[in-house]
């Protein structure tokens, strides 16, 4: 017993770590899907202390505004830029309709509140669009289907060129965020505003301007991520789950470290491919995916009650 | 109108007419009146001070005019005009920078950042030119950063410009907040306690700075200091306050020698 879960999966990955590879990637592929949700959820609750119930659903219905634009007769492309001005007059109106009459309301009215706009999603989602399932339109959005095949070792690897696509276009998307937040006047103002909302206020920084950024650059996320995850499982409501799998990414990263988000998202992608491959499919029957993730940021908060890149919390007696 | 001339001060420099002028103002937090009845005015180019006991409303009068608090009674004129209500915000748009009694710094972010926020009142180019980084943002951020060093070199702080500010010591944020400030370019500079917590040295450096910012650049300057000493050095005319009302004003020698202010500070029961 013992044997198998400190040196079977060893050895196995060290036999054949073709195989090794393939599952890190396919991990990799997750990963940075859930560091951009995670990253959508720390930028929000940084500059306003609220935890967006409606990341998850955000992303259904940007997919499904996407195809249904489409389905219309709108070019792809086209359809993308619409959909986009979609989440802007979302972001717009949640914070003239929802968030500016709440000002200063305890937290958890706010996250209620999140509750609120998620339900408005999904009625107005199942009426617009109807309940039913969905095809993404990858083969018009000139997403590549077919694969590569690397032979690492003498052995196999195969990237699909989807996931290929996915990993380059969510890495672009973090990575011009982080410009984005460090080397622009509005970037700072968002950093700044999480940092100290008096001295923001001093600065000339407007609370109304920056709410509705961060919540489009989270309609921005929600669009790619729904399109990347549209693409591999089909476009239903289902597609909120992975907007829950940034919950133990920030239960790990902190709700409002943009490093921890990124670093926890890919940890948490990667770590679960690898329990569930090593681990979760010999000994535990599979299928761990769906609760490896929390277990996971429950055994760490145990020891670090702040997250790994939180700062310690002090106790105040 | 008379009030709107200069005057000159006792070392022989030029003051400019009335810039901010506060008329009757009363400000009330629900029993509690901080502030009663006040009236004073700021010129153009001098150095006013606010001093007075602890609680004596100080603060509160800084955060009035920084749009922080609302006057439950009087008016607030502004280069000739009266200023609507307006939020902090706008307020800091219109010109008027400020430091903050208790530090509030972005502690998580460098020096150089922190005092770059100081220029987001300047900013002009749209948020969308900025994501992409697009001719007039760059141009902006190009412009801005070059305005920034200026600030960091004037106030001695260009070894710490990457260091986070969360992890300086207090005498240095305290430099720092003052440099965000500054590099607003304000019409108005509001310093709520600079020096207080500062070693003797820290307090020298401090005083010249901020004797130096009000004659190289001309800013108007207005502070609320608890060290008499300082005070005396440092300003062209003072407000004294004490339990929220107004009992003196005028220039520093004029001010010491006032029997109510030496009985506030000797603290003679009311
Ligand atoms: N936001 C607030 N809510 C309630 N009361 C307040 C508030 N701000 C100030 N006060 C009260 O107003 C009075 C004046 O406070 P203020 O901070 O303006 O004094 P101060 O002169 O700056 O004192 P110090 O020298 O201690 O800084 C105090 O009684 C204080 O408790
Ligand atoms: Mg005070």
């Amino acid at each position: 017993m013992l044997k198998d879960i400190f040196i079977t999966p060893f050895a196995d990955m060290f036999s054949a770590p073709d195989f090794l590879l393939q599952v890190l990637w396919e991990g990799l592929v997750s990963g940075i899907l859930y560091a951009l949700i995670a990253l959508g959820f720390v930028l929000i609750f940084r500059s306003s202390r609220i935890f967006n119930f409606a990341q998850g659903i955000m992303v259904v219905f940007a997919a499904l505004t996407l195809v249904g634009l489409h389905a219309m007769g709108i070019p792809a492309w086209i359809s993308v830029v619409l959909t986009l001005g979609v989440m802007f007059v979302l972001a717009v109106s949640i914070e003239r309709i929802v968030l500016r009459p709440l000002v200063g309301q305890p937290d958890i009215i706010l996250f209620m509140a999140t509750i609120g706009i998620t339900l408005f999603l999904i009625g107005g989602g199942e009426i617009i669009f109807g309940g039913e399932n969905k095809v993404m339109i990858s083969e018009e959005l000139g997403i590549p289907t077919g694969d590569t095949v690397l032979e690492p070792w003498g052995g196999l690897l195969i990237l699909q060129h989807l996931d290929i696509t996915v990993v380059v276009v969510a890495t672009a998307l973090v990575a011009a965020l982080l410009a984005f937040l460090n080397y622009t006047q509005m970037g700072r103002a968002i950093r700044a505003l999480g940092d100290d909302h008096q001295a923001a206020l001093s600065v000339g920084i407007s609370l109304q301007t920056v709410w509705v950024l961060v919540w489009f650059i989270a309609g921005i996320i929600a669009l790619v991520t729904g399109i990347a995850w549209g693409a591999r499982a089909g476009v239903s409501f289902a597609l909120e789950v992975i907007a829950y799998k940034a919950l133990p990414v920030l239960m790990l990263g902190g709700l409002e470290s943009i490093t921890g988000a990124i670093i926890g998202g890919l940890m948490i992608g990667i770590l679960e491919k690898l329990f569930e491959i090593y681990w979760g499919q010999p000994l535990l029957g599979g299928n761990t995916e769906t609760w490896f993730a929390f277990v996971l940021a429950l055994v760490v908060l145990l020891f670090r009650p702040q997250g790994l890149f939180g700062e310690k919390i002090i106790e105040r007696v | 109108m008379t009030e709107t001339e200069g005057y000159v001060t006792a070392d022989g420099r030029q003051i400019g007419g009335v810039l901010m002028e506060l008329k009757d103002i009363t400000l009330k937090f629900g029993g509690v009146t901080a502030i009663s009845d006040i009236s004073f005015d700021i010129h153009e180019g001098e150095i006013r001070a606010i001093i007075g006991p602890n609680g004596a409303g100080k603060s509160s009068m800084l955060n009035i005019i920084s749009g922080f608090y609302t006057p439950t009674i009087g008016e607030l004129w502004y280069k000739g005009k009266k200023r609507p209500q307006m939020k902090p915000f706008e307020v800091a748009r219109m010109g008027v920078a400020r430091t903050f009694q208790n530090i509030a710094l972005f502690e998580g972010m460098t020096v150089l950042d922190n005092v770059m926020t100081g220029r987001l009142t300047h900013m002009k180019a749209g948020i969308g030119a900025q994501a992409l980084w697009w001719g007039k943002a760059r141009d902006e951020e190009v412009a801005n950063r070059e305005k920034v060093e200026e600030v960091i070199d004037f106030l001695e702080i260009q070894n710490i410009r990457k260091t986070p500010v969360g992890r300086l010591p207090y005498g240095l944020k305290k430099r720092v907040e003052l440099a965000r400030a500054l590099a607003a370019e304000p019409s108005i500079l509001l310093l709520d306690e600079p020096m207080a917590g500062m070693n003797v040295e820290e307090k020298e450096d401090m005083s010249r700075f901020i004797l130096d910012v009000n004659d190289e650049f001309g800013t108007t300057i207005c502070l609320i200091e608890h060290d008499m000493g300082v005070v005396m050095d440092l300003s062209d005319r003072v407000v004294v306050m004490d339990y929220g009302k107004k009992i003196g004003d005028g220039p520093p020698d004029e001010v010491r020698n006032n029997q109510d202010v030496i009985d506030a500070y000797l603290g003679v029961p009311h």
